[in-house]
């Protein structure tokens, strides 16, 4: 299956009962490119997240995944997510090693010990901590964990819903690198994050919601000042 | 298919044999059900034959309800839910993985009830072993199969441990019935009627094939949001 390099996102909208969620959002996502998508909280992002993510339906409107000039979807389509959301999305009575262990039986990838390690290094979990049960662990452990699990499957679209919690300024420098080098490596990546130093001069492409709708899309690289600025007028 | 939801349902007994949290619980609440009928009801043989059906039956519904959401409330907590759901594997595996986790759960409590109620209540359940296990494995699987379809679509649900039982329990009935029927015909007296009991056991084969076809039919556009 080859990797996603085109997200279209049309139209889309999504409301919870009589609340509205999303309402017409259209944004294209591209390999090889960072996306910030900013706004306020309840603005839309976690569930503009939720939709792309195969995870929520929309109430109206799509989503569709291109891989080598040809639409993909379902199962296809979940293969090249990968995705950090608030919850760490890991089991609290395994151990970092069993819960990625499980996702790579579930991926059809590479159980062993040494390519599990090879992850947990790059996210710089403690190898003491990594055969303990994780609900053990401190927030900041758990993130390195979750993001560990959504870099093991080597996706080409990385969802990260505030990616940054918990981190310390060093852990957060090093997740901000990490997504730049899978950018350049053509993955789609796609932050939702309110830490704006730690994305800054990193993305290629910058999403304001406000109230579920666009209130700002533009591509290119903007510094912390910018980002700053674009997020007060926009997203208010 | 098959393959990923065996991975899941170990994963889950996995966890189970870890923390012994939920068949612990199961199995007490299921005990102690049995022991309060033991004292509510006289020990009269006529009586017993006609109430050590319906008895085993609640009792493992009432703990097997116990076990369900707290299977699923495991897969809230870390929001694993939907980290199983976003996996490139069919869905059904996940519904299919729970179930069979699940089944497992409800058969141990079924597996202390059924000898505590032979005991406390001197009843002759083990007259015909083979077609009560099995009339009591169908009813597990039936009751895990429809269980995880409605503990999953209300997982997200802040009143799920209410409305549980209120949705499953009316859909159950004909299970219930079905294994309270086929077990009061192993007990009968003078001996086993087997005729009836295996008619009952085909009825259970029958509900749980319709349930499961039913929820593989529905259980993806139930649990996703």
């Amino acid at each position: 299956m080859p990797a996603l390099d085109r997200v279209h996102i049309d139209k889309l909208t999504k409301r919870y009962g009589t609340e509205r969620a999303l309402g017409g959002v259209s944004l294209e996502l591209t390999a090889g490119a960072m996306c910030a998508l900013l706004g306020h909280n309840g603005a839309g992002k976690s569930t503009l997240l939720g939709i792309v993510s195969t995870l929520v339906r929309p109430t109206g409107g799509n989503v569709r995944y291109h891989a080598a000039g040809r639409e993909v979807t379902g199962a296809d389509v979940r293969r090249e997510i990968g995705l950090l959301a608030h919850a760490s999305l890991c089991y609290g009575e395994l151990s970092a090693r069993e819960n990625l262990e499980l996702v790579a039986g579930l991926y059809d990838l590479d159980a062993s010990a040494s390519s599990i390690d090879v992850v947990l290094d790059r996210v710089g979990l403690d190898l003491k901590a990594r055969d303990r049960e994780a609900r053990t662990y401190s927030r900041g452990m758990l993130q390195r964990l979750a993001l560990a699990r959504a870099l093991l499957t080597r996706p080409s679209l990385l969802l990260l819903d505030e990616p940054f919690t918990g981190l310390d300024r060093g852990g957060a420098l090093a997740l901000g690198a990490e997504l730049g080098a899978l950018r350049d490596a053509g993955a789609i990546v796609v932050v939702v994050t309110h830490d704006l130093e730690a994305i800054a001069g990193r993305t290629d492409h910058v999403a304001i919601l406000r109230r579920g709708q666009l209130a700002f899309e533009e591509r290119g690289s903007y510094s912390y000042d910018q980002l700053k600025d674009l997020y007060h007028r926009y997203a208010n | 298919m098959l393959r990923h939801a065996a991975r899941i349902a170990w994963k889950d007994l996995r966890i189970e044999l870890r923390s012994r949290e939920i068949v612990y619980t199961m199995a007490f609440f299921g005990g102690l059900i049995v022991v309060v009928y033991s004292f509510a009801f006289p020990v009269k043989p006529d009586l017993v034959r006609a109430a050590a059906p319906g008895m085993l039956w609640v009792a493992i519904a009432f703990a097997g309800t116990i076990g369900l959401g707290r299977a699923f409330d495991r897969e809230r907590e870390n929001d694993t839910m939907r980290a199983l759901l976003l996996a490139p594997v069919p869905r059904l595996s996940v519904f299919l993985g729970k179930a069979l986790a699940i089944t497992a759960l409800v058969m141990a409590v079924a597996a202390v009830c059924t000898p505590l109620l032979a005991l406390f209540l001197e009843a002759p359940l083990f007259a015909a072993p083979l077609p009560l296990v099995l009339a009591l494995a169908l009813g597990c699987l039936g009751f895990a199969i429809v269980g995880s379809v409605f503990a999953a679509m209300l997982l997200k649900v802040r009143s799920r441990d209410v409305l549980l039982p209120i949705i499953l329990y009316p859909i159950l009935i004909p299970l219930f019935v079905a294994g309270v029927y086929a077990t009061e015909a192993l007990i009968a007296a003078p001996g086993p009627a087997l005729d009836k009991a295996w008619y009952w056991i085909g009825f259970l084969g029958i509900y749980d094939a319709s349930a499961l076809v039913l929820s593989l039919w529905i259980y993806e556009s139930l649990v996703i949001e």
